[in-house]
């Protein structure tokens, strides 16, 4: 899956991107109190690979992806694609872009318009791109056959399909402005446990076949380790643990991502990892410090002083946490039994 | 199936639509649940879990038709008077929703709800009442429950919200407890947290608990036994060891091995092909032959009977019977 020859500049570089929200406050003279969605975060995404984005609920995750689709404007750092400052577009810069990077989100029942024709949501980026109706018309069977489903399938209505069928007609969308890199929020979240299977593999079918660059958002990391070439995990607006899949799901190191995979894993028996307290921090008032340490059984004075940088543990693979050596040295993780 | 059964479904049927055109959410379901064991029925959408989970406590819409029976503590459900079905539910049989953040009155503080719940399911005096209420939360392992009581919804996280309900599900020491997707809305770390305070009320009451899910990962790492259902019926049912290690449907078997495993390795994952089919598309033979790679003719005409693979095996598959 994974490209020789873009080591030199990757498709994506994202550096210090940050994003705050100003939530206002409760009552008449409240002020406003920002919220950091988004905090310092960088990675590298090599064209033809996959990046895959994890994190629950409130961790940013979804923020970075909408930066990247430009649905919301950074409050600081960059976004690099193609060697080129998406902040700093001029407009045929911004069209380009539309062509470049397309979507694909969690709800196949929210993301096509009950209105339209399969065949007319499957040529609407054409069309925005001023695409002749006659070339649309020629694209569409094309693009319909190539995500499995028939090629007469754009006279129906998005309803006639079932969930994996209209993930389809989502994916045949994004694709068919010939995109490099996609982003795909959650795309086989809100599928059956029997379909999703068949939408990874067409995922990973279509990435080797058109040289698609993917930015995966997703919880389930199981999904995620599947399809990923790199994986970041973010927990309240950071990055804590990134770097190649294999090496931040197979021995994770940040006490946060040990303990998902260990959820993940089915495995071991539920409990073994208990936290001592189980909520998440309020995001308006984050914890001095580590923002994982209210959490965290192995938190100390340090973790509430200092907020962790990403230090590097071997093989790229870069970890925020102060006792990231000492807990891996006391509680090493066994070996992968595949 | 002996008396000892806290639950036991006899024929169960459960249809919606016309007569003419019956829609069959539930069909020919026989299920024993014992005191005290932790069982989980998985199923796709339209497998009929969340139906057959409602009809446990006599609680589905006025327009489906049920058939069969329902016996709780050697008592038919279904010759119950509403006052008789109003004094069982939340003293012997409680039922949690999926979805926390609905299931609460925004209007209305956690220890008016809570305080509620106590009084007319456990009979708590007024005198009690207040500490009561922070001995229930303090079992869910709720933060600061003196504060809680006097919090609205609103002011508390979907996992604490889940926390209050379970607490309030679980306040009158029921025989049995009924969850649908109980975790499906929570994050995954706050997931375990829950499921871990399912395991401590069976050990605390010895109560049952059935968990409807179409997590697989949560069954493995909750329940005694699992129960897999296919458009209404059940496909196969056995202790999680089991079914996980060697399960027998083809149903079962091709699930288990489309999901992506975290310790697994890459490469094309195996597909169950087709569609999850429709209700409308229920018949008189096996609902999986159009996606099964083992379909034989027998398949397509006939209902699978039941086959016993051990004591507490079972799967409904013609494919077994044919096989050494």
């Amino acid at each position: 899956m994974s490209g020789e020859a873009q080591i030199a500049m990757p498709l994506v570089r994202v550096r210090g991107l940050t994003k705050q929200f100003h939530a206002r406050g409760l009552g008449l003279f409240a002020t406003t109190r920002p919220v950091v969605a988004v905090d310092d975060v960088s990675f590298d995404i090599p064209a033809g690979t996959t990046f895959g984005l994890v994190g629950e609920s409130g961790s940013g995750k979804t923020t970075v992806a909408k930066m990247m689709l430009k649905l919301e404007k950074p409050s600081g750092g960059a976004i690099e694609i193609a060697g080129r400052d998406i902040a700093a577009h001029d407009a045929s810069e911004r069209a380009a872009y539309r062509r470049m990077v397309q979507a694909v989100l969690q709800d196949p029942y929210g993301a096509l318009s009950p209105r339209l024709r399969v065949r007319d949501i499957v040529g609407e980026p054409m069309r925005a791109q001023g695409e002749t109706q006659a070339a649309i018309d020629a694209a569409v069977p094309r693009l319909l056959e190539s995500v499995g489903l028939a090629r007469e399938a754009g006279t129906r209505y998005p309803h006639q399909f079932s969930g994996g069928q209209r993930q389809r007609v989502a994916i045949a969308r994004a694709i068919s402005v010939n995109p490099r890199l996609l982003v795909l929020d959650e795309p086989v979240s809100a599928l059956d446990v029997s379909i999703r299977a068949q939408i990874l593999n067409l995922l990973v079918e279509m990435q080797a076949r058109l040289g698609l660059t993917y930015l995966f958002i997703g919880h389930d990391l199981a999904i995620v380790n599947h399809i990923s070439t790199s994986v970041g995990v973010m927990y309240f607006g950071r990055m804590v643990e990134i770097g190649p899949a294999d090496s931040v799901l197979g021995r994770p190191l940040h006490p946060y991502t040990r303990r998902l995979v260990t959820v993940a894993s089915m495995r071991e028996p539920f409990g073994s990892q208990r936290l001592g307290s189980g909520e998440l921090p309020d995001p308006h008032n984050p914890p001095s410090g580590c923002h994982f340490r209210t959490r965290c059984r192995f938190a100390d004075a340090q973790c509430a002083a200092a907020r962790p940088a990403l230090r590097p543990a071997g093989d790229g693979h870069q970890v925020a946490c102060h006792h990231f050596e000492a807990i891996e040295a006391a509680q090493p993780r066994a070996a992968r039994t595949a | 199936m002996t008396t000892s059964n806290l639950l036991e479904l006899r024929d169960l049927c459960v249809s919606y639509g016309t007569p003419e055109r019956p829609l069959p959410a539930v069909a020919h379901v026989d299920l024993a649940i014992r005191p005290g064991e932790i069982i989980g029925i998985a199923g796709e959408s339209g497998s009929g879990k969340s139906t057959l989970c409602s009809a446990m406590i006599r609680a589905l819409p006025d327009e489906a038709r049920v058939a069969g029976d329902i016996v709780f503590a050697g008592r038919s459900l279904n010759a119950m008077g509403a006052a008789e079905l109003r004094r069982l539910r939340g003293r012997e049989i409680s039922m949690i929703l999926q979805n926390p953040m609905t299931s609460l009155d925004p209007l209305f503080t956690i220890g008016d709800q809570l305080g509620e719940v106590l009084t007319t399911r456990a009979g708590v005096s007024a005198a009690e009442r207040g500490r009561r209420m922070v001995d229930v939360l303090r079992a869910v392992h709720l933060t600061a429950p003196e504060r809680r009581v006097h919090q609205y919804p609103h002011e508390l996280s979907g996992g604490m919200r889940q926390r209050v309900l379970i607490g309030m599900a679980s306040s009158a020491a029921p025989k049995l407890l009924l969850a649908d997707e109980p975790t499906t809305a929570l994050d995954a770390t706050i997931q375990e947290e829950i499921l871990v305070l399912f395991n401590e009320i069976r050990d605390r009451h010895g109560t049952a608990i059935v968990v409807v899910t179409h997590d697989l990962g949560v069954i493995r790492r909750l329940c005694d036994r699992i129960v897999i259902m296919y458009l209404g019926r059940i496909v196969e049912e056995g202790p999680v060891e089991t079914i996980f290690e060697s399960p027998q449907h083809p149903y079962t078997r091709a699930l288990l091995d489309s999901i992506p495993r975290i310790d697994g390795k890459r490469g094309a994952l195996r597909t169950i092909p087709g569609q999850v089919p429709s209700l409308a598309d229920a018949g008189e033979n096996c609902a999986f032959a159009p996606r099964c790679a083992r379909v034989q003719p027998r398949c397509r005409a006939e209902i699978p009977r039941e086959t016993r693979i051990a004591d507490d095996h079972r799967a409904f598959c013609w494919d077994l019977e044919l096989r050494p």
